[in-house]
């Protein structure tokens, strides 16, 4: 009989990074279908920005650093595919390469490549980006479906653009009831409202959610303790908890950047404090801070917190007692 | 502790005094002290040639009587006394700003009076100046200051020209501009990102020039000569029992490390 000694794991699974970066990349491809049809060519405009200029930094600063390439595991294109999700959709086209940059070059590889970042890279251009031009950041179309300014490279709005606030914002405006001439649940569902181009259309994430739960990618205690401490708080402070779930950033946030792998925690019970951390903190700022929306800042600074949520949640080894 | 120690055998040339504070012993990028001016003060390089001139005067002046008086401070007093001589430049440099340069005086604010309490000055008095004579003492002075205003000026350049277009107030990037500067890096989390990556190059084009020798000893931070001995800045400051001990002043501990005297 011809047997074989090796250590263990015996067992191995086929999955590597690139497989699970294009079970996210086609996870987001809804989103990108919604948005691309509710904002038009401009859409398709910002995210080819964001995607191929995150692919040029990270090739250029593997070389410049001496590295292995990293380009075909993928995780560049997401991180430019999720930049462009968290953007308003009439930004001027040269922000989303700066962008870019801060989340390839400061964010990522200066720590030492995908694993090694602390905060999540996407978010982290998206948050230099909105303290360092905040008109721009919150300046926001209504979804209209027509290629209106697509091709446009002027910083300069157009005049037939209409603007409007973001559900969020009206709800902000209106002491978290909603008032009239706010979008219904139904629109809210399908995208149709003002904000950033991922984050419009609901139903278009979750059907991407549910595929990466069928591929076993993310698994649900982040993203559910995140919705829910959200929700409740809501509802304690009298606002609007449906509204608050159905508008704004929160289920991208919750379901794609709060279970990225490198910035949250491993542990079963760390991934559950690291949703609830996220949800009190974003809570605090939509209904208490000076700004509609806090998702971002929320997931930057529980990303801060995730290796001392790891230190307390780590699971004793077999026979060891308790502390 | 007002001792004078033992010097070295082979005495480094008095040069090298001034040199070691520009690059391989950086008071901000090699040591990370002096941290909170050099994040404050820094949105740009008018502002941090300011804050670095001045510090350098008291540095060097500091150092001087400090190390004229070393034999008479008693050692169990000596930080109260570091402390008083560092206040009375200060105050003699917040006169003189006041007086010619008020619009300075306006933009630094309380960070003229904080150098007081700046961790070079007493650093390079405690572990420097209160060993040495004067005129290597003086050196140390200006080479520590010329290294702490190359790193304000560093920082502030590049946090003038990204977050407002400008080098030295000339605007090169007009407000109405296509492309508008980066306006969080006049803002604090531009000053941790620039000081960041800045002390990560200056490591590395540290270590280039060292040629893969032995970088211990800069690790530690500037008090903690030798790995036993903790920060004779911060723990000596508490009076603990650290404060007995006396520290090898940086020059020896080099030697120590490499085992060349014992």
């Amino acid at each position: 009989m011809n047997l074989k000694v090796s250590a263990s794991p015996h067992i191995r699974d086929k999955a590597d990074t690139p497989r699970l970066m294009r079970d996210v990349i086609i996870a987001l491809v809804p989103a990108l279908l919604v948005s691309v049809y509710m904002f038009g060519y401009r859409a398709l405009l910002i995210i080819s920005v964001t995607v191929s200029s995150a692919i040029v930094f990270e090739f250029a600063c593997r070389k410049i650093m001496k590295r292995n390439q990293s380009i075909s595991d993928l995780s560049a294109v997401i991180t430019g595919l999720l930049l462009a999700f968290s953007l308003p959709p009439e930004i001027p086209l040269w922000m989303p390469v700066i962008g870019s940059f801060t989340a390839i070059v400061a964010a990522k590889q200066l720590f030492g490549g995908l694993g090694q970042n602390i905060v999540n890279p996407a978010l982290a251009g998206r948050i230099v980006l909105s303290i360092s031009y905040p008109a721009e950041m919150a300046s926001w179309s209504l979804p209209s479906g027509r290629p209106s300014s697509a091709f446009s490279f002027s910083p300069v709005f157009e005049t037939d653009m209409i603007t409007r606030a973001t559900p969020l914002q009206m709800l902000y405006a209106g002491e978290g009831q909603m008032t009239v001439g706010m979008p219904d649940y139904l629109d809210l569902l399908i995208g149709k409202h003002a904000g950033s181009l991922g984050e419009i259309s609901i139903a278009a994430l979750l059907i991407g959610v549910i595929y990466l739960l069928a591929r076993k990618v993310i698994s649900l205690w982040t993203p559910l303790s995140f919705i829910a401490v959200v929700m409740i708080f809501a509802a304690l402070s009298g606002h609007n908890p449906i509204y608050h779930l159905l508008s704004g950033g929160l289920v991208i946030a919750a379901f794609f950047f709060a279970t990225d792998y490198t910035t949250t925690p491993l542990t079963r019970s760390g991934k559950v404090l690291f949703g609830i951390g996220c949800g009190l903190i974003a809570a605090l700022i939509r209904i208490f801070g000076s700004q509609p929306e806090g998702v971002s800042y929320a997931i930057v600074f529980m990303n801060i917190l995730t290796p001392h949520i790891e230190r307390i949640t780590i699971p004793l080894p077999f026979g060891g007692g308790r502390k | 502790m007002a001792s004078q120690k033992e010097r070295p055998k082979n005495k480094p040339p008095l040069l090298n005094e001034i040199t070691k504070g520009v690059l391989r012993e950086n008071p901000v990028f090699r040591l990370l002290l002096g941290i909170c001016p050099a994040l404050a003060v820094t949105t740009s390089v008018e502002n941090s040639l300011g804050m670095g001139i001045a510090s350098t005067f008291v540095l060097l002046s500091a150092n001087l009587v400090v190390s004229l008086l070393r034999n008479i401070i008693p050692s169990k007093v000596r930080i109260p006394a570091f402390i008083i001589i560092i206040s009375g430049f200060v105050t003699v440099v917040h006169m003189v700003i006041q007086a010619f340069f008020p619009d300075l005086n306006e933009s630094l604010g309380i960070y003229i009076p904080l150098i007081t309490v700046n961790c070079i000055i007493l650093g390079r008095a405690e572990i420097f100046a209160s060993k040495r004579p004067p005129f290597p003492s003086v050196l140390d002075g200006l080479g520590m200051g010329i290294g702490y205003t190359v790193a304000l000026v560093s920082i502030g350049l590049v946090r003038e020209v990204l977050g407002s277009g400008a080098i030295l107030g000339f605007q090169f990037i007009s407000a109405d501009a296509y492309i508008r500067p980066l306006m969080i890096m006049i803002l604090p989390p531009g000053g941790f990102f620039v000081f960041g990556i800045l002390v990560a190059f200056a490591q590395k084009l540290s270590e280039r020039i060292e040629n893969g020798s032995s970088t211990g000893d800069t690790d530690l931070c500037a008090g903690a000569v030798n790995d036993r001995s903790a920060c004779v800045i911060c723990g000596g400051c508490s009076l603990g029992d650290r404060a007995k001990t006396t520290p090898m002043d940086p020059e020896q501990a080099k030697h120590h490390k490499r085992g060349d005297s014992e």
